[in-house]
């Protein structure tokens, strides 16, 4: 069953710039999807569109049944409910603990909060920090406060979780841990469609990878194909 | 119960805000205050004097004074032309016989003065006690009893009544004109408050709308914020009304300057004006917020 479905989608900012040109893709539930291509070739555009940050313009996207494109502007957190995001720059709240980053993704649903705890502390273990749900993100590593970021987004059990360059502030082996993390929440069902500029990420996970160039959509390296063609 | 915490967790934020940008806040309910204390003063005001006014209208005489020198005759006159007047409501005669003996009556220091009299000397006149229907014309209607026949002086506590409640209104229009530029100050105030609140929570609100908070949900905060400014702005006036206006009755006894300005009873009046007081404070605050939200949080 395809959990996105874009066909023709084309994205023309008001600028004049057009960031994505005819694109056609489809993503199975339960898949990891890597996105590559040059700076400026329209990956965040891409997956922006996703999440609906931006609005195709032309063109169809659907996100689990939803129509992203033909979505109303206050019927879009309908939309955000299934999805999960995680940036570059972690987007945490500076003055809350770990935990209360976590568990805010689910008190604004008005979530009973014994519920909240039983689910915050889960996904806390599952990202590996169990043991730091009271420190500040400013007592926490790069790699630990991508940590955060990632239990937030997938707390609410998202049927996707979309990552825009998640190791990109991260050294080496930080990163690796944060694959393993997302590999992980990937064996327990979530679609997971990651942005990158890491080669070595993509050619050690063996995923699917899909090759943007100028907005157009250059290959989809079916699974595990990747590695052979680019050497 | 859903809502209930949703609406708890709002409430807790929206309070948390206040405190956190305390001297912004603390600016908008110091301008509530003031606005609200005018509109208590304007309002213990004009209702005192609509009060006084209609006292006013029920015990305002005419005493039409008759010359000594009539006849039964040219009194029935005098009374066919009085009862012809448009604006007189009710009238009475008092002949000098019963005034003389009314006041012997009222006192000792009348008795011994007044028993020498013969009917020849009692210089007290006969006269026409006359009530108005509308207390505006009082003075035409006393101009046109003096032009009867036969009748000498007329007195009415001229000019003072319509001049106390010319002042009236004249305040009455002044403090309507100062609560309206101050509620307008207060929400351009409040607005602004929120503004910054909004501003200085941006990655918050983002955050709310990455993990699919709805748009009610994220805006429902800052307009309980502007709920709670005007509510904490309301309540010192509500104190200083209601003691201030009891305390206030309790020393002049329920009058003021005379027995003739009755002041309003305390009772129900101050929570009447309480109650205005706390609506009013609210309904700037949550328009004030509700203003910045619509401008500055466009989702
Ligand atoms: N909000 C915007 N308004 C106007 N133009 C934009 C906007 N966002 C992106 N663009 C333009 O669209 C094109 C694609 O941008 P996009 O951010 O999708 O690239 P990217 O592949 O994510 O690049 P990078 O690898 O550097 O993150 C670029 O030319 C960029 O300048
Ligand atoms: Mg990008």
């Amino acid at each position: 069953m395809d959990l996105i479905n874009i066909r023709k989608a084309n994205k023309k900012y008001n600028t004049g710039v057009t960031a994505i040109y005819d694109l056609d893709l489809k993503i199975k539930k339960g898949e990891f999807v890597f996105v590559i291509g040059a700076t400026g070739c329209g990956k965040s555009t891409l997956i922006k569109m996703l999440y609906r940050e931006e609005k195709p313009t032309s063109g169809q996207i659907i996100v689990g049944g939803i129509d992203v494109a033909k979505l109303k502007n206050n019927k879009v957190f309908k939309l955000r409910r299934q999805i999960g995001v995680v940036f570059q720059n972690y987007r945490l709240l500076e003055k809350s603990t770990v935990y209360e980053n976590v568990a805010f993704a689910l008190e604004i649903f008005g979530t009973p909060k014994d519920e909240i705890h039983q689910k915050v502390i889960k996904v806390l273990e599952l990202v590996g920090l169990k043991n730091r749900i009271k420190s500040y993100p400013n007592q926490l590593s790069g790699g630990e406060q991508q940590r955060v970021a990632i239990a937030r987004a997938i707390v609410n059990g998202p049927k996707l979780l979309i990552c825009d360059e998640p190791t990109g502030n991260l050294d080496e082996d930080t990163s690796s841990e944060i694959m393993e993390v997302l590999e992980e929440i990937n064996k327990l069902g979530t679609t997971i469609i990651m942005v990158t500029h890491d080669r070595k990420i993509v050619e050690r996970m063996n995923k699917r990878v899909i090759l943007l160039d100028a907005g157009r959509l250059l290959k989809d390296y079916e699974k595990g194909t990747y590695k052979n063609e680019s050497i | 119960m859903k809502v209930f915490r949703i609406l708890g967790r709002n409430i807790r934020d929206s309070f948390k805000s206040v405190l956190r940008n305390f001297s912004l806040s603390m600016a908008s309910i110091s301008s509530i205050t003031i606005t609200l204390l005018v509109v208590s003063i304007s309002i213990v005001l004009s209702y005192n004097v609509n009060n006084f006014a209609v006292l006013v209208e029920k015990d305002v005489t005419i005493v039409a004074f008759i010359e000594n020198s009539v006849t039964d005759e040219d009194i029935a006159n005098i009374e066919e032309q009085i009862n012809r007047l448009q604006n007189v409501e009710t009238y009475e005669f008092q002949g000098k016989e019963d005034i003389t003996k009314d006041m012997m009556e009222s006192s000792d220091v009348f008795q011994n003065i007044m028993g020498g009299w013969s009917l020849d000397e009692n210089p007290i006149q006969d006269t026409f006690l006359v009530k108005v229907t509308d207390i505006e014309q009082i003075g035409d209607t006393a101009t046109k009893i003096k032009e009867i026949e036969n009748v000498s002086v007329v007195k009415y506590g001229e000019g003072m009544v319509e001049q106390l409640i010319k002042i009236f209104q004249v305040v009455e229009r002044i403090s309507f004109i100062m609560v309206i530029s101050l509620i307008l100050v207060t929400a351009f105030l409040i607005s602004n408050t929120i503004k910054i609140t909004i501003f200085s929570r941006k990655t918050e609100i983002g955050i709310m709308r990455l993990v699919g908070a709805s748009n009610i949900n994220i805006k429902i905060p800052f307009i309980l914020e502007g709920l709670f400014l005007g509510i904490l702005g309301s309540i010192v006036p509500v104190v200083i009304t209601t003691y201030g206006y009891m305390s206030l009755f309790k020393n002049f006894n329920g009058q003021l300057f005379s027995p003739f300005i009755k002041l309003i009873n305390p009772a129900p009046f101050i929570y009447y004006i309480s109650g205005i007081l706390v609506l009013i404070g609210v309904t700037v605050g949550m328009f004030g917020s509700w203003r910045a939200v619509r401008k500055h949080l466009k989702i």
